[in-house]
């Protein structure tokens, strides 16, 4: 079933509704173990809110480690360590006594493979993020599944199907429900790792036209692999290599006059 | 080789058939509808067996499911990575246990703490019930139930975690990136995706139970009864089988096979239903269409 | 919602806890099993006990020497049908796992695993006790060795499925026929897993006493001759518990403590070989 354009229009006012603050994150001198493994090196970054921030790089690398640094998913592995200082508006998220639960919801992620919750309806999928934190108010979850579902873009093509379970969309209207439900709690920044890496290619533009829209009102951080939709969708663009935070610039100047040997090797395909 | 399972199988229904037909002949479907159980008469009603096996295994499983999927949720989900693996070796060692020596400690020991401590209380409170009339002896359908839950608690347990291991990590993480406990997960992200392998879980301790013969025997009392209390003396098919097979010859050896046959019909139509479960949560309750 | 997440964390808490709690349930009666055993069976075990027949009704002594040595008789008898039978069919499952047959034998070998022991001695009963007219360790054998099938048969399948396949392709390509390739390389490298397995299953069959009721029925002498009945462990303790008499009571609990001994033993041993073996990969 072919996916129907969005109205540029469309997105905007569900995400402004939902998204009262964006926040800027600065990640310090990164360290990250799976056992043995010493994935991170030290990689350090600062994020600007409301704007699309990319980080490149060959395959395992350590990007989507990084990134899963970002909202303590990482640690959620067993035998996963990490060290260093990730601040969130100022505040490091690794404090002692922080709640990774808190953080979690302050800091939203979109996955690789889309991932909704099969057992749950559209509507039900949406508001997950919510009802999870105790909201029972019928038209707070009315209210906030049209704004959320709007904000993805994804609100004329399932309005009339609410009902109908979530793994019934194709794979890119199921990955924007997945926007939808990462949105739905009024996160500060949205993580996206590889978001469209399992999607054709009209249902990547999509997305990427998505995460552009969003950014104006909600940070934007995407783990990509395609070089060219870094440079399509971002603002700025970190590269990492080997777990090293190799060369962080606009992405303007990332890909038209890079700095470090490496980044122009990887920019211009020689590896990876 | 392998199809040598097909063919006992097939062996089995066959010769269980033939060794029940004078009874099938001469009882028919009625025989599990009647009561009197008359080896000198020739009368032969199993309504109490089933009445004794069906009530038994529900008392069962009605302790060994919550029980057994919270042990379940705790081994897959909650406990601390050091405490599973010894945890869940010590659930297996419970179904290692031979029946026998359930049943011996069932007599001496489940039994009389039945009658002394736990009856009188719920005499007490809950005495005005049929279900908890008449004197407690000990030895009865609540002790039976009790120690068949024991028994069918590991099974429920080893499924359940096995099937909520199998939930896809994508479903946690989807779960946990919008700001969900670890409990609240489990809850939404992890249990509905796995309840048909609950579901079939259920159904094979069902089956379990439903056939469960040397410790019931021991503890259920052995007479054949149909009564509304939980503290009278029952009977079910197997126990019957196990006690009068001995000494059983023509007509009271067929209406017991035959029984057996209903058993064995009843849990593999159980087991069937049990495995058709299981193999429906494998397949996943809804794949990405792209 | 600070309310509200202060009451998520508790609740979080709180069915750890719950769950804990569920799991102490679950395990008490198996410490309290163990317990008895030791307590009442340790008493009662004696040199007597592993050497002495049963005495007679109301006289104290005796032992259950020949219900020992039954069971190894009648765990001897189920192996030979049950391990040939169980190791060639589960490495079929595992060689040609997709075939119709396998689908259908998977299914079968797990309800044979679900249905009830009393229903498999009703069946040796039918096809060995009748047409020979009396009881018999053979019967009794019989019984046990079908319940032993499917259980080899599938951990034999799971060890063989996990044999690398490049062992396998690796004596393909020296020009190896398949059937050689397997006896030669596939099940000698599977062995250790094998023979772990079969350990599980005559563990499990060791305490089974429904289907020896009436197929080796028990006796109260030693007895050789397999087309007659034949003493049991678990029988003995059967028969034991059900009687009226003292001194029988604590020597059931003595044989039944010599019976969880076995039966853990070889559970615990077979779980620290396959651990092992994990290791060693």
């Amino acid at each position: 079933m072919p996916d129907a354009m969005p109205t540029e229009a469309a997105a905007a006012p569900g995400a402004a509704a939902l998204i009262d603050h964006a926040a800027g994150i600065e990640a310090q001198d990164v360290h990250a173990w799976f056992d043995r493994h010493h994935v991170l090196h030290g990689a350090s970054l600062a994020i600007a809110a409301r704007q699309v921030t990319a980080i490149i790089g060959p395959s395992g690398c350590g990007k989507s480690t990084f990134l899963r640094c970002l909202n303590r998913m990482h640690e959620l592995v067993p035998g996963a360590r990490s060290r260093g200082r990730i601040l969130l508006d100022g505040q490091d998220i690794y404090a002692p006594g922080v709640d990774p639960v808190l953080i979690r919801r302050r800091i939203g992620m979109v996955f690789q493979k889309p991932n909704p919750f099969p057992t749950m309806s559209v509507y039900d999928n949406a508001v997950a993020g919510l009802r999870l934190a105790g909201e029972r108010d019928r038209r707070v979850l009315d209210e906030t599944a049209e704004r959320s579902l709007r904000a993805a873009a994804l609100w004329d093509e399932v309005k009339d199907r609410l009902g109908r379970p979530g793994t019934s969309l194709s794979g890119g209207q199921q990955q924007r429900l997945c926007i939808a439900r990462a949105l739905a709690v009024s996160p500060e920044v949205l993580l996206m790792d590889e978001p469209a890496s399992s999607l054709d290619p009209a249902a990547t533009l999509r997305i990427e036209e998505l995460a552009r829209e969003l950014a104006q009102h909600i940070t934007i951080v995407i783990v990509t692999h395609n070089m060219q939709q870094a440079a399509r969708v971002s603002d700025v663009t970190a590269f990492i290599l080997n777990g090293e935070m190799i060369e962080v610039g606009t992405t303007d100047q990332i890909f038209t006059r890079p700095q470090d040997r490496r980044t122009e090797d990887y920019i211009t395909g020689r590896f990876g | 080789m392998a199809g040598v399972v097909l063919v006992i199988m097939a062996a089995m229904l066959a010769a269980l058939t033939v060794g029940a037909w004078p009874a099938i002949r001469k009882f028919g479907p009625a025989f599990l509808a009647t009561s009197t159980w008359d080896p000198v008469a020739g009368q032969f009603g199993a309504l109490p067996f089933v009445y004794g096996t069906l009530v038994s295994s529900a008392v069962a499983l009605a302790l060994a499911v919550p029980l057994g999927l919270g042990v379940a949720i705790f081994l897959a989900e909650l406990a601390p990575g050091w405490l599973r693996r010894p945890v869940g070796l010590l659930v297996e060692l419970l179904a290692a246990i031979p029946s026998v020596v359930y049943g011996l400690w069932g007599i001496f020991v489940l039994a009389p703490w039945v009658r002394t401590t736990l009856s009188p209380p719920l005499k007490a409170t809950l005495g005005f019930l049929p279900l908890f009339e008449g004197p407690p002896l000990g030895i009865g359908m609540l002790t039976a139930g009790l120690i068949l839950a024991i028994m069918v608690v590991p099974f429920i347990v080893a499924v359940s975690t096995e099937v909520m291991r199998a939930v896809p990590t994508s479903q946690r993480e989807a779960a946990l990136s919008l700001g969900a406990t670890l409990w609240e997960t489990t809850r939404t992200a992890v249990i509905p995706y796995a309840r048909s392998g609950i579901a079939g879980a259920i159904f094979l301790s069902l089956a379990r139970a439903l056939g469960e013969t040397m410790a019931v025997t021991m503890v259920i009392g052995n007479i054949p009864q149909i009564r509304a209390s939980l503290f009278a003396p029952g009977y079910t098919i197997a126990a019957v089988i196990a006690n009068e097979f001995g000494e059983a010859g023509g007509i009271t050896l067929a209406a017991l096979v035959f029984a057996g046959l209903v058993l064995f019909l009843v849990t593999l139509l159980v087991n069937l239903v049990a495995r058709l479960l299981v193999a429906r949560m494998a397949a996943g309750p809804g794949l990405i269409r792209e | 919602m600070p309310h509200s997440y202060l009451r998520r964390r508790w609740t979080n808490r709180l069915m750890a806890g719950v769950t804990f709690l569920c799991a102490v349930a679950v395990l008490a009666p198996l410490f309290l099993i163990l317990f008895f055993l030791a307590r009442t069976g340790l008493g009662a075990l004696d040199l007597d006990f592993f050497t002495r027949l049963p005495g007679a009704a109301g006289e104290p002594g005796g032992g259950m020497a020949n219900a020992i040595a039954g069971t190894l008789v009648l765990v001897g008898l189920a192996a030979l049908l049950g391990v040939p039978v169980g190791v060639l069919g589960g490495t079929f499952l595992a060689e040609y796992p997709n075939s119709r047959l396998a689908g259908g034998v998977r299914l079968m070998a797990d309800v044979m695993n679900g249905t009830p022991s009393i229903v498999m001695g009703l069946f040796a009963y039918t096809i060995l006790v009748l047409p020979l007219r009396h009881f018999s360790a053979l019967a009794g054998g019989v019984a046990l060795g079908i319940m032993l099938i499917p259980t080899v048969m599938r951990t034999t399948e799971e060890i063989v499925r996990l044999v690398p396949q490049s062992i396998r392709e690796a004596s393909l390509a020296l020009g190896i026929p398949q059937w050689r390739t397997l006896v030669r390389v596939v099940l000698p490298t599977a062995a250790g897993g094998i023979v772990t397995g079969i350990m599980v299953g005559l563990a499990r069959i060791a305490g089974e006493t429904a289907p020896l009721l009436f197929t080796a029925l028990g006796n109260r002498f030693w007895n050789w001759d397999p087309l007659q009945p034949i003493g049991a462990l678990p029988l003995q303790i059967f028969a034991y518990a059900i009687s009226p008499f003292e001194d029988w009571h604590r020597q059931a609990w003595a044989g039944a403590l010599v019976l969880v001994t076995i039966v853990l033993g070889i559970n615990i041993a077979a779980r620290a070989a396959a651990a092992r073996q994990v290791k060693l990969r």
